[in-house]
């Protein structure tokens, strides 16, 4: 088969996994190999595809001959579909031709469950150390791992790639049975903690010999399907945060489930995928990793979903009154933080400039601070920065306007049917 | 204070703007524009061209580096801008600097100060975007590309590149401002070019054109397209010069230069044209095998 065709079977199957980064890893380059890692901290995007989701790595399945038989996916093993793998070589070229005419940052290697995880993980760890020992490719690599593969070579893979992923995919052990029988909740933890634990150990390593070996230096990540079961997003949202705290994954992803097969445990073909759901999910993940919120502050069991109207830092803003107004001239970095309007940056900034004297509500502005968010929240000296003095209610309908003019045209359709729904 | 009223010409460099400024101090005169050599056009002001010294150039760097380390780097950065009047922003941000000293360095809302952090900040973008959004063919081993930005990039472009193409020999030309960065054996260089025409891609360098923009066509799920959000990921002045907007696989990446030879066309055509009948079957298939 001509290697057009492989890449194209190769990478439809492939791209439903969201994750596509490139940071972390810190390389520079050495003599005689080829590429060293991103020099930036947030990684590189080498182009965004036509959904709008960055490409930084080529990002393929090395086979999708599957003996599982996962119900949402479209390589499970009674699916009839054409099944192709490359050979190493065929990838390592790949991946050097693409690398050099900086097309992108790295590999990002999955595969299809070939036989056993083992034997899986072993054809992944030889087309990996072909590439990186024969071909001398220096840049990201990102290799998945096959939950149940032993130990022992998840090791070998930490050392080859750069960051490492296990999927959880489904948010439940329940959803994991119905949907995955041949996943378990512990098969996907046992290297999660694994990869922790040694990660954690190279880095203890590397302070005492420099040329210590590096497992996996830009950490691991996990992805979770929103839309296929019936999780709630408090759920998914205190999975996520125990995922962090306890695991020191990297990043959580969120894939909408997009529907590739009909399955009567499934949602129908028809369904459109929730992007919108999705794109909440991604906001409080950001609160959490760098805003100092936690779960159970933007989510509780009232309220165990996102409102599709607002997003999860104004909706908790409106909830809590007693925090507001935050004056600008004097809160701490903490405390600008929770303002909604206000990003890490424009927070920083808010720090440095008030140093040469008192900030008013067009410095704000001029700071980066998004004020037909912040007015309702923010004081300058005192004044909250809207002459108007509105009820709880009227600041919710008008943060709600604002929000409206960000959203996709096609979400409203979506919003309607989920509202009549619940 | 009545300073006199003057036009300052200065040759283009980022220490001839600094001579400018020890100019108007020395001379007490406030310059009402900064004009790079060639641009000035009689008009109503005395014109006076400053020449660049190095002494003085050092000496207002010395000055700017006693207030703090930043003003300098910062600077330069503001100096390679796309900024209407950068020279006199910059002039107007040395003359609060010099009056207010170190403090003035946090006000971020000052007017003299926001349009400069702006401008670089605009600047670290498009730097950012290419460092992604370049695309490079392989000439008889050797890398080459040609960009439109905005900004003079290339001094910052210049690290990252020679890091990640370390072994390599490549050359960026950057079509707006007629320069070129080389780079060969560890050493680099950003020369003036006044012009400069991509050679046709090869049989090879054809084949990973295609190959691209398959996985690229691939990648994206459809279910999901969203033009809007490309679009502000990645504006589309961006995609003049990336392979995977050409119209077919095998031609120029570079649709800068228009006048492709007659035979790079040629031997492009026949290998790209089957492509785009054969890549809508595996794509079909696997959608119609769910069905």
């Amino acid at each position: 088969m001509e290697l057009l065709d492989k890449l194209t079977i190769l990478t439809d199957a492939a791209k439903y996994d969201a994750a596509c980064t490139s940071s972390g890893a810190r390389r520079h380059h050495r003599e005689g190999m080829i590429g060293s890692t991103s020099s930036s901290i947030a990684g590189c995007c080498h182009t965004f595809s036509a959904d709008g989701r960055c490409v930084t790595l080529l990002k393929v399945l090395l086979s999708n001959d599957c003996c599982y038989e996962c119900k949402y996916c479209v390589n499970r093993r009674s699916n009839d579909v054409k099944r192709v793998s490359f050979t190493p070589r065929e990838l390592a070229e790949l991946t050097i031709g693409f690398y050099r005419r900086n097309y992108i940052e790295g590999l990002f290697l999955s595969s299809a469950v070939l036989g056993s995880p083992d034997h899986t993980t072993e054809l992944m760890i030889r087309a990996l150390s072909i590439l990186r020992n024969e071909y001398r490719f220096n840049g990201y690599i990102h290799a998945k791992t096959i939950p149940g593969a032993s130990p022992e070579l998840v090791t070998q893979l930490g050392l080859l790639a750069d960051r490492l992923s296990v999927n959880i995919e489904l948010p439940s052990e329940a959803s994991l049975k119905r949907l995955a029988p041949n996943k378990t909740r512990g098969a996907i933890l046992a290297p999660m903690r694994q990869i922790r634990d040694q990660a954690a150990e190279s880095k203890a390593e590397l302070v005492r010999y420099r040329s210590a070996p590096r497992f996996a230096p830009a950490g691991q990540s996990t992805q979770l399907i929103v839309g296929a079961t019936g999780e709630s997003d408090r759920h998914i949202l205190s999975l996520t945060e125990s995922l962090y705290d306890r695991y020191r994954l990297k990043r959580v992803f969120y894939s909408a489930y997009v529907p590739v097969v009909e399955n009567t445990l499934l949602p129908s073909l028809d369904t459109k995928p929730p992007l919108l759901r999705e794109h909440r999910l991604y906001q409080a993940d950001w609160l959490l990793r760098f805003y100092g919120f936690r779960a159970e502050e933007l989510l509780d069991e009232a309220q165990p979903d996102f409102d599709p109207l607002l997003d999860p830092k104004c909706c908790w803003a409106l909830r809590h009154p007693e925090f507001f107004p935050v004056e600008a001239n004097r809160s701490d970095y903490e405390s600008l933080l929770r303002v909604p309007g206000v990003g890490v940056v424009s927070a920083r900034r808010i720090l440095v400039a008030r140093r040469a004297g008192p900030l008013h509500a067009d410095d704000l502005r001029k700071l980066g601070v998004v004020m037909k968010r912040a007015q309702y929240f923010l004081t300058c000296g005192g004044r909250l920065a809207t002459p108007l003095r509105l009820s709880p209610a009227g600041v919710a309908a008008n943060l709600m306007a604002v929000e409206r003019a960000a959203l996709p045209p096609p979400a409203f359709e979506q919003l309607s049917l989920f509202d009549r729904a619940g | 204070m009545a300073w006199r009223e003057i036009i300052y010409q200065y040759d283009g460099s980022f220490d001839g703007l600094l001579c400018c400024i020890y100019e108007s101090y020395t001379q007490k005169e406030r310059p009402t524009a900064i004009l790079c050599g060639g641009d000035a056009e009689p008009n109503l002001f005395e014109i006076r061209t400053v020449p660049t010294v190095r002494e003085h150039a050092g000496r207002v760097e010395r000055s700017l580096r006693a207030v703090s380390n930043e003003v300098v780097p910062f600077l330069r950065r503001a100096f390679l801008t796309d900024l209407p009047d950068r020279e006199l922003a910059i002039y107007r941000f040395v003359v609060r600097l010099y009056r207010e000293g170190a403090p003035y360095l946090s006000r971020l809302s000052d007017d003299a100060y926001q349009p400069l952090l702006r401008a670089v900040r605009r600047l670290s973008t498009e730097v950012e975007h290419l460092r992604g959004f370049i695309r490079f063919s392989v000439f008889d081993g050797m890398l080459g590309t040609e960009i439109e930005p905005k900004n003079r990039v290339l001094p910052l472009l210049r690290a990252h590149f020679c890091d990640r193409c370390y072994n390599e020999t490549f050359f960026i030309y950057d079509r707006t401002h007629r320069e070129a960065l080389l780079y060969s054996g560890g050493r680099s260089r950003i020369v003036p070019l006044e012009d400069f025409e991509m050679a046709p891609p090869d049989e090879e360098e054809a084949s990973y054109r295609r190959l691209w923009k398959r996985f690229y066509d691939t990648v994206a799920i459809r279910e999901r397209e969203n033009p809007r959000l490309r679009m502000s990921n990645m504006p589309k002045r961006y995609w003049r010069t990336m392979t995977e907007f050409q119209p077919d696989a095998g031609t120029q990446p570079a649709a800068l230069s228009a006048a492709t030879p007659a035979d790079g066309q040629a031997r492009g055509a026949p290998d790209a044209t089957p492509a785009p009948v054969k890549r809508q079957e595996p794509a079909r298939s696997a959608t119609a095998s769910g069905t």
